[in-house]
């Protein structure tokens, strides 16, 4: 017993402490970090204003032109792969725009690129949590905000919003966790993200699982961290529940 | 035509409204003229069209046809079928006109208002009744519009189920508006909120969210909220339907204290000793139309429409 936890140890010692390799894994830790909060924003930016296209009275033919636009994307993204889409903005769509280096770090030139292409893809499922947070707030909330002279954007912004991301917070973590994870196929593209860092460390030591285990420790620590922000917001956003 | 008769005290003026929902038609042309200080109480059977007709005048319902003004500003797009010297411009009244007078009839005055009234109680206008027309058409929105928002602004409701922002302070509910809407200043606001919220008595709930508060409270804040805007005149939709019956009197007083003051008010309610005390004039709506309209002393004790009659025999019980 004691001999198989001290080759455990040893296993470890050479594939995160020894040479400094625990380098190797916040290298990757950090571009996942950067493109997981990147593609967070941009998901959630794209989130809301796809959902705003979707769920605004149709007054005109261009706001309905919009809405069929916004309902297509959101059928593409969830229809295909996220390494197929990943693959075709890396290669395709943005191939001009890769090769710059990002922040001033040159080994993170493809981040950028890769953290949009999880935003956009991110943002379709986003849209998707807020339309049906949306469904759920009572239409007597809009119709008030509207008899006061508010207009239709001023209302869902400012009561509409609001209440529909409180209910929709568990699922938009949810969706958020699945981003943080879904990073991890960025080393396709040749990005050295978290999940990367195993093929480096088994070249070196030719040892297979414990750089994985590693990895999936850093992995679970980033979405315990991510629950605990979500009980936050909620306690939070409970406020107004309160009897 | 309408815009020819302005009357400086009608605040508010819904004319010949219809409203379909699908192939539902739930009003029938209705006119509504609403003058400064009036109390017009509305009542009829559910499924009426009193609501409906209510929420027409702000637009929360678009009408299908017929106009809505608030003073001289029209509200809805303009409605052809109440403007007679537009239809004579259609090229449907052309035709119609060439028809008759080829037919042997003579061409007056009264002849064209026949034909006017035969367009319009077929619907014979189409979309495309000539350049002539359409301008003329686009003429009298340019001239009459006014922006919705614009209008709501001076219009308050208050709606059967509060409608109390649930994500907002009881305080943020009452200056949301005025604030956003660039009529006060936050400091301004939330003076005149303090000052109402101490009027209802409710001063120490100003910071607290409507779900903490009864049924009563709600409503009476819901009510100075549409007071915050300091409005023109108040719609009333039901405003005691969804309350316990110990918290209706609360409401209804603070109804009474405005119309004492003179707020001009449109109720939509069952509350007959409300109608009988309060109104300057009550209306019957049944089937989509109004069926009988006068002061409330005649309304109640001498109605003419056996409709009427019969649903104040049974809510007078």
């Amino acid at each position: 017993m004691k001999e198989f936890f001290l080759g455990v140890w040893e296993d470890f010692y050479s594939c995160f402490l020894e040479n400094g390799s625990y380098m190797m894994y916040l290298k990757g830790l950090r571009n996942t970090i950067i493109m997981a909060i990147l593609a967070c924003i941009v998901g959630l930016i794209i989130g809301i204003v796809v959902t705003i296209i979707r769920v605004v009275p149709k007054k005109n033919k261009a706001l309905v032109v919009l809405d069929k636009i916004a309902n297509l994307y959101v059928t593409i993204i969830r229809g295909t792969p996220v390494v197929l889409q990943l693959f075709i903005g890396y290669f395709v769509i943005f191939a001009a725009v890769k090769t710059a280096s990002f922040i001033g770090i040159k080994e993170t030139a493809g981040i950028p690129v890769a953290a949009v292409v999880f935003g956009i893809n991110s943002g379709a499922y986003m849209s998707e949590i807020l339309r049906g947070g949306i469904n759920a707030v009572d239409f007597g909330q809009m119709e008030a905000g509207r008899s006061l002279g508010l207009s239709w954007l001023q209302t869902f912004m400012r009561v509409v919003l609001p209440q529909s991301l409180k209910s929709a917070i568990p699922t938009m973590f949810n969706e958020f966790i699945t981003l943080v994870k879904e990073t991890s196929v960025a080393g396709y593209v040749g990005i050295v993200d978290l999940m990367k860092i195993q093929k480096y460390v088994t070249t070196q030591n030719a040892e297979l699982y414990m750089p994985l285990l590693i990895i999936a420790a850093i992995y679970l620590i980033i979405v315990l961290g991510l629950q605990q922000i979500q009980k936050l917001i909620e306690r939070r956003l409970m406020a107004s529940d309160k009897r | 035509m309408i815009s020819d008769k302005i009357s400086l005290d009608e605040i508010v003026k819904a004319e010949n409204i219809y409203k379909n929902f699908g192939k539902v038609e739930v009003l029938k042309g209705v006119t509504l003229r609403i003058k400064k200080g009036e109390r017009v109480v509305v009542i009829g059977p559910s499924g009426s069209g009193k609501s409906t007709m209510l929420r027409c005048m702000n637009l929360l319902e678009e009408p299908t046809y017929g106009e809505v003004w608030l003073h001289e500003n029209l509200l809805t797009p303009i409605d052809p079928y109440l403007h007679f010297d537009v239809i004579k411009l259609s090229s449907t009244f052309k035709k119609m006109k060439v028809e008759a007078i080829t037919a042997g009839e003579e061409d007056s005055e009264k002849l064209d208002e026949k034909i006017i009234l035969e367009i319009k109680k077929k619907d014979l206008l189409k979309k495309n009744e000539g350049k002539e027309y359409k301008l003329a058409i686009k003429d009298l929105y340019k001239k009459y519009s006014m922006n919705i928002n614009k209008g709501r602004a001076k219009m308050g409701m208050v709606f059967q189920h509060f409608n109390l922002f649930n994500n907002l302070t009881v305080l943020e509910n009452l200056t949301l508006a005025p604030v956003k809407l660039k009529l006060k200043t936050k400091e301004e606001a939330e003076e005149k909120a303090y000052a109402l919220l101490k009027r209802i008595g409710l001063e120490d709930k100003a910071n607290v969210y409507p779900s903490t508060l009864s049924g009563g409270q709600k409503q009476r804040i819901a009510i100075i909220r549409s007071l915050a805007m300091e409005p023109e005149v108040i719609l009333f939709d039901e405003p005691t339907s969804a309350l316990d019956p110990e918290m209706v009197g609360e409401v209804l007083e603070l109804m009474k204290e405005l119309a004492e003051e003179g707020m001009t008010m449109v109720v939509v309610t069952h509350e007959m000793g409300f109608a009988k005390e309060v109104a300057t004039r009550v209306i019957f709506i049944d089937e989509g139309i109004i069926k009988e309209e006068n002061t409330p002393k005649e309304f109640f004790e001498s109605p003419k429409d056996e409709r009427l009659k019969e649903f104040l025999s049974k809510v007078l019980m």
